[in-house]
């Protein structure tokens, strides 16, 4: 199975689950540190779920499955994400 | 407008169909109306379900065609053979029916109209769909913006949006097809895959540090997207979108 697709893939199924959009974020590779748009990771679709891989060292930094009434998300591969969010008030003091 | 259209958790919607139009033999455009459609950016797609009656479900992402008009948009469908979805999309679905979508879908492959930069589509088969919208959201915005489309296409019949490009073209778009296996007499490019030329023709190399789409099936993207980058292109500045074999 050499046939992958690119991280856009994982939006609809994402977007059911988290209100920001994730395929546009940022992440870093926890095996390599490479950073990069989580649409660029490439996505091997041909499993129970979709498996991404670091578009630069191949580590598996996403899995993702969708199950009849539950979704499991597997996301050791990344050390972070960066998400862009509307701008907001600034924190307020912790108390 | 993009950031607004993809805040918030996707939900199924259904659309109804209000038009459907063959674009080539094997592709058709499907225009609905969807009620609470939050509006989309060029470039984004949406998933479809189609559900049996015993509940057997199959769901499929398709790239959005048209520029953002309300709660209208178009699809376009390429029909494959072996397909389980586009073979009732882009041959039964007719007007009046009912389609449950979700979307709009992708923060990522998207071009922002209040981006000054020339912008150089890739487009291979029916990756011409969501760089049609950006091209549509371009004449909507009566945007200036240096734009130039590659477009890899078998052969003329399978020209997607011909007579829509063509008018582009004579209005000033920077057009190129490419034909594979078979091209017009006198198309002055003999048939064959894209090449290193075909994408930095013209005033396009690198040195102008155009924001890039390529999409099209896996094979074509990271082709193109390997020559871009051998010619000089930032990789940062290019944008893929493959569809591969979880299409149809």
């Amino acid at each position: 199975m050499t046939d992958y697709l690119d991280g856009n893939v994982l939006g609809g199924t994402l977007g059911e689950l988290f209100a920001v959009d994730i395929t546009a974020a940022r992440a870093q590779c926890a095996s390599c540190g490479n950073r990069g748009a989580v649409a660029q990771t490439l996505v091997y679709p041909a499993g129970p779920g979709m498996v991404a891989r670091c578009p630069a060292c191949g580590a598996v930094v996403i899995r993702l499955a969708r199950g009849e009434d539950r979704a499991w998300l597997d996301l050791r591969g990344l050390s972070y994400l960066q998400l862009e969010v509307p701008p907001g008030p600034e924190p307020s003091p912790a108390v | 407008m993009a950031r607004a259209a993809v805040l918030g958790r996707l939900t199924w919607l259904v659309g109804k169909v209000t038009d459907v139009r063959d674009e080539t033999p094997t592709a058709r455009t499907i225009t609905l109306e969807v009620p609470g459609w939050p509006g989309h950016a060029p470039g984004q797609h949406v998933d479809v379900r189609l559900t049996a009656a015993d509940g057997y479900s199959a769901q499929r992402s398709y790239s959005i065609a048209s520029a953002a008009d309300g709660t209208r948009l178009e699809l376009t469908v390429q029909r494959l053979a072996d397909g389980e979805v586009s073979p009732y999309l882009a041959g039964v679905l007719a007007a009046g029916y009912p389609l449950e979508l979700r979307g709009p879908i992708g923060g990522w492959f998207l071009w922002d109209a209040a981006d000054p930069a020339p912008v150089l589509l890739v487009a291979g088969g029916s990756g011409i769909v969501p760089l049609m919208a950006m091209l549509r959201a371009r004449a909507a915005a009566a945007a200036s913006i240096p734009f130039r489309l590659v477009y890899s296409a078998r052969s003329p019949d399978d020209v997607i949006y011909a007579g829509e490009l063509a008018g582009l073209q004579r209005a000033g778009l920077d057009v190129q097809l490419v034909y594979t296996r078979s091209a017009p007499p006198g198309s002055g490019r003999p048939a064959g895959r894209i090449t290193a030329a075909d994408l930095t023709a013209g005033s396009w190399g690198p040195d102008r540090a155009p924001a890039v789409f390529v999409c099209g099936p896996t094979g074509f993207v990271t082709a193109a997207a390997e020559l871009l980058t051998a010619a000089g292109h930032d990789p940062g500045r290019i944008k893929t979108e493959r569809f591969g074999p979880t299409g149809g």
